[in-house]
């Protein structure tokens, strides 16, 4: 469970942190302290709440990720925990889905650029790749279960079935809004118009990435 | 006070924050069922909330009638006694209590009170009600499901929750598990809402810090719950995996009824560190919005402005980020290293300080206040009382020591119910007593409203001081009988049969407030927009009960924090916070 405390405690500490420094300093009471015009000086206000909401929902999946990652650590010192033979597929899993995240920064780089024809290419290069990842990930269950390794054979492959359907669940939410993005980019909508949806789906892609890395080193490690 | 000039370049326009399109819709049904005004959305939050919660009330009801009457009663047997006890502490903590102060009084408050229009995402903020719903409704089908609903404690701890044996091992245990994971994600879906409210749709002028404090209590309670949820779902969903599939990821190797089972390896204890990592905080996503809406309540009630207003806001922070790191100290008796046991016994007591500073000034923002001893303020007073109790048990239960004996005696159900039954619903009532105006736009009657209170307050006492001392004699709780146990003097049943007198009787008495919430929906004195003179910025609306939208053509521009209340000086006993400087000091300069 240390793990899940330490990243508990690091989401709560930034969260504390950010907000003591709203709040020191002002004397709410004492009327007019500012000029009213400086008075919504907090940062955050800038930003488009989506993009705040996206904030909110990756602290949300950290938090559940760690704690499944601090349950696989407590459940790993059972005494009958049998090392796994990972698929050798999940390396080129890996690789197509770092692959994906290249094209979605790349259309995200376009949308800034209002490049329509880039964000086209990313976002159809970057789709693509992350259902060939997902395809991968069936194959790599389809060959332990070829090597006689069910769910509920032992909590090693527990864990692999679970985490890995876990990550591929957040994958199909991700596609879900970026079936609806590029559905909009077909439709002829003006860069503008689709610039935040892909920029939030990059970020929400490297969040996933990065959480894949984890878990990968994670099952080849053990 | 700061004594401010007449100032032309003091007055704001307003309509600085961008107009947000909202789905008006015409037919009843999307305006009151597949309602995307937050306000709606309160008002179905809390009924199904209050519903369910009676027949959680009830069921406590029963529980009682076994403990003071024992072998009276032909149709309660150990298998259904163990099943009320489990579903009477699922519904209240979660279905109740967690939907009631985030999904009720956060819906409809949090919009209002930061001067937005309404939630940032409303659609998905429908969405989290209807799943809400749906969660409830799964767990309510457990009654009706072959075995019943889990009887395993509202701890579901395994191996027992999924054992034959345990009542409701096969059907009811999953239902209760899925139910659970849905009311995550729907929660989910409201608490992104309520954060991001929070921090994006303030309108202008409406600084953190002049944030009221139920909005401070309620958008930490909603942070914490966003990182503790999580460890619940994630031992819902392998605890499935264990009862349906056969993995065994809490599951020891056992026999059960002389049957060796596959399981093998698990670790219970796993199941009881995520069950507790979530199940700590809770505690604090339930009494945080409770600790912001009371200080509101003390401060418009005692028409002084809160004490210590940073501090309260520190100690809220405080308690929600100590919150995760105590989880442990509800698991002393499983076997702990000893110095695990101390760093927990030590953060536990650390939350003492934080809490103390909010009681000070609960109680300094009363001293010389100007108090009217209306419903809400009883509630709050109340809800002050039976806080300090719980807390002081609390200290006795957070020290291991003094833990090891008491564990799993009716004292601990003494202390976590006034800390988190008792106080929390004074909170519930005392803002209901409140805000009703301003919901329906009538008043609840007063003579049946104190009538509630003392007959709730003086009757909870009744249930759970003596119940203390039950736990000092070694009672233990959960148990369906004594059986022979020759350290408890026959006394103690003459007690729990007060006790049960006691609980059927405040059981009842809440009817009394039912009848006044329909009655006075219809009959009610009319309240006008402000009834209590708040200065917060739901007393402001052009509209009571405010229309979709909340604030007419434009939105307020605050000027001020929520506790100018009889500021020297000025004819009346409160300034609305988007009252401008200048009309105030007007009639400063004219005397």
């Amino acid at each position: 469970m240390t793990i899940a405390l330490v990243v508990g405690a690091v989401i709560m500490a930034a969260v504390v942190g950010w907000l003591l420094r709203l709040t020191l300093n002002t004397k709410p009471w004492i009327e007019q302290q500012h000029p009213i015009e400086n008075v919504r000086g907090d940062r955050a206000l800038s930003l488009p709440p989506v993009k705040v909401g996206l904030g909110v929902f990756l602290a949300v999946a950290t938090s559940l990720f760690a704690l499944f990652i601090s349950a696989y650590f407590m459940r790993r010192m059972g005494a009958d925990w049998t090392t796994l033979a990972d698929p050798m597929v999940l390396w080129w899993n890996t690789a197509l889905l770092i692959l994906g995240s290249i094209y979605f920064q790349r259309a995200r780089t376009a949308a800034q650029r209002g490049q329509i024809d880039g964000v086209k290419v990313g976002l159809l290069a970057g789709g693509a790749f992350t259902f060939a990842f997902l395809a991968g990930q069936l194959w790599a269950w389809q060959q332990l279960n070829a090597s006689g390794f069910y769910l509920a054979t032992n909590p090693a492959s527990d864990f692999f079935y679970l985490l890995t359907a876990l990550h591929g669940l957040h994958l199909l939410g991700g596609l879900w809004v970026w079936g609806r993005t590029t559905a909009k980019v077909w439709r002829g909508f003006e860069v503008a118009d689709v610039r935040l949806s892909v920029e939030l789906c990059t970020v929400y892609w490297h969040f996933l990435l990065v959480v894949w890395l984890i878990l990968f080193g994670l099952l080849l490690s053990t | 006070m700061a004594y401010v000039a007449h100032d032309e370049s003091a007055y704001v326009p307003p309509a600085e924050v961008e107009e947000v399109e909202l789905y008006h819709p015409k037919t009843f049904i999307g305006k009151y069922i597949w309602s995307q005004d937050a306000k709606v959305i309160a008002i179905q939050y809390s009924i199904t909330a209050i519903g369910v919660g009676l027949v959680a009330l009830v069921l406590s009801g029963i529980m009682r009638l076994q403990l003071g009457y024992p072998n009276t009663f032909s149709f309660i047997d150990p298998s259904n006694y163990l099943q009320f006890v489990t579903m009477h502490g699922m519904i209240m903590v979660i279905y109740l209590l967690t939907a009631l102060f985030l999904g009720g009084f956060g819906n409809y408050l949090i919009p209002l009170m930061v001067g937005a229009r309404d939630m940032v995402f409303p659609y998905v903020n429908m969405v989290s009600y209807w799943v809400y719903l749906f969660a409830v409704l799964l767990l309510m089908a457990s009654f009706f499901v072959p075995g019943g609903p889990t009887g395993s404690g509202w701890t579901l701890y395994p191996p027992q929750a999924i054992l034959e044996g345990t009542p409701g091992a096969s059907w009811g245990i999953i239902l209760m598990l899925v139910s659970l994971a849905f009311f995550i994600v729907g929660f989910t879906m409201g608490g992104l809402n309520y954060v991001v409210t929070v921090l994006q749709a303030r309108t202008r002028g409406m600084t953190m810090m002049r944030l009221p404090l139920t909005v401070w209590g309620i958008f930490m309670a909603t942070i914490l719950a966003l990182l503790a949820f999580p460890a619940l779902f994630v031992s819902c969903i392998m605890m499935t995996l264990d009862s349906l599939l056969g993995t065994s990821f809490f599951m020891p190797a056992i026999v059960s009824m002389g049957q060796q089972l596959d399981y093998g390896g698990g670790s219970p204890i796993l199941f009881q560190h995520l069950f507790w990592f979530f199940g700590h905080p809770e505690v604090y996503i339930v009494a945080l919005p409770a600790f912001g809406i009371v200080s509101d309540l003390i401060s418009v009630h005692a028409r002084k402005n809160i004490f210590g207003y940073r501090m309260m806001v520190w100690a809220i922070l405080a308690i929600g980020a100590l919150s995760l790191v105590v989880w442990a100290h509800h698991m002393y008796v499983s076997g702990m290293n000893p110095y695990f046991g101390f760093f927990f016994a030590i953060t536990t007591l650390v939350i003492a300080i934080p809490t103390a500073i909010k009681v000070y000034n609960w109680v300094l923002t009363l001293w010389r206040g100007n108090i009217h001893l209306t419903v809400p303020m009883l509630f709050a007073i109340g809800f002050v009382f039976t806080f300090i109790n719980g807390g002081l048990t609390g200290l006795f239960l957070g020290n291991v020591t003094v833990d090891l004996p008491l564990s799993d005696t009716m004292f601990v159900v003494a202390h976590f119910h006034m800390v988190m039954a008792v106080a929390p619903i004074m909170v519930v009532f005392g803002a209901i007593y409140h805000w009703y105006p301003k919901i329906t736009g009538r008043m609840l009657n007063d003579t049946l409203g104190k009538f509630h209170f003392w007959a709730t307050f003086l009757g909870s006492y009744a249930i759970y001081y003596p119940m203390h001392y039950l736990g000092f004699l070694g009672v233990p709780r959960r148990y369906y009988a004594m059986g022979n146990t020759d350290f408890i003097p026959e006394s103690a049943q003459s007690l729990n049969a007060g006790i049960t007198i006691a609980a059927l009787i405040v059981g009842a008495i809440q009817l009394v407030f039912l009848y006044n919430l329909v009655w006075s929906y219809f009959k009610g004195k009319p309240s006008g927009g402000n009834p209590w003179g708040a200065t917060t910025l739901e007393w402001q609306t052009p509209d009571t009960p405010p229309k979709h939208g909340n604030f007419g053509p434009t939105l307020p521009v605050v000027y001020r924090w929520a506790y100018d209340y009889s500021v020297p000086g000025v004819d009346e006993d409160f300034i609305p916070q988007n009252q401008p400087p200048s009309q105030k000091t007007r009639g400063l300069e004219e005397t």
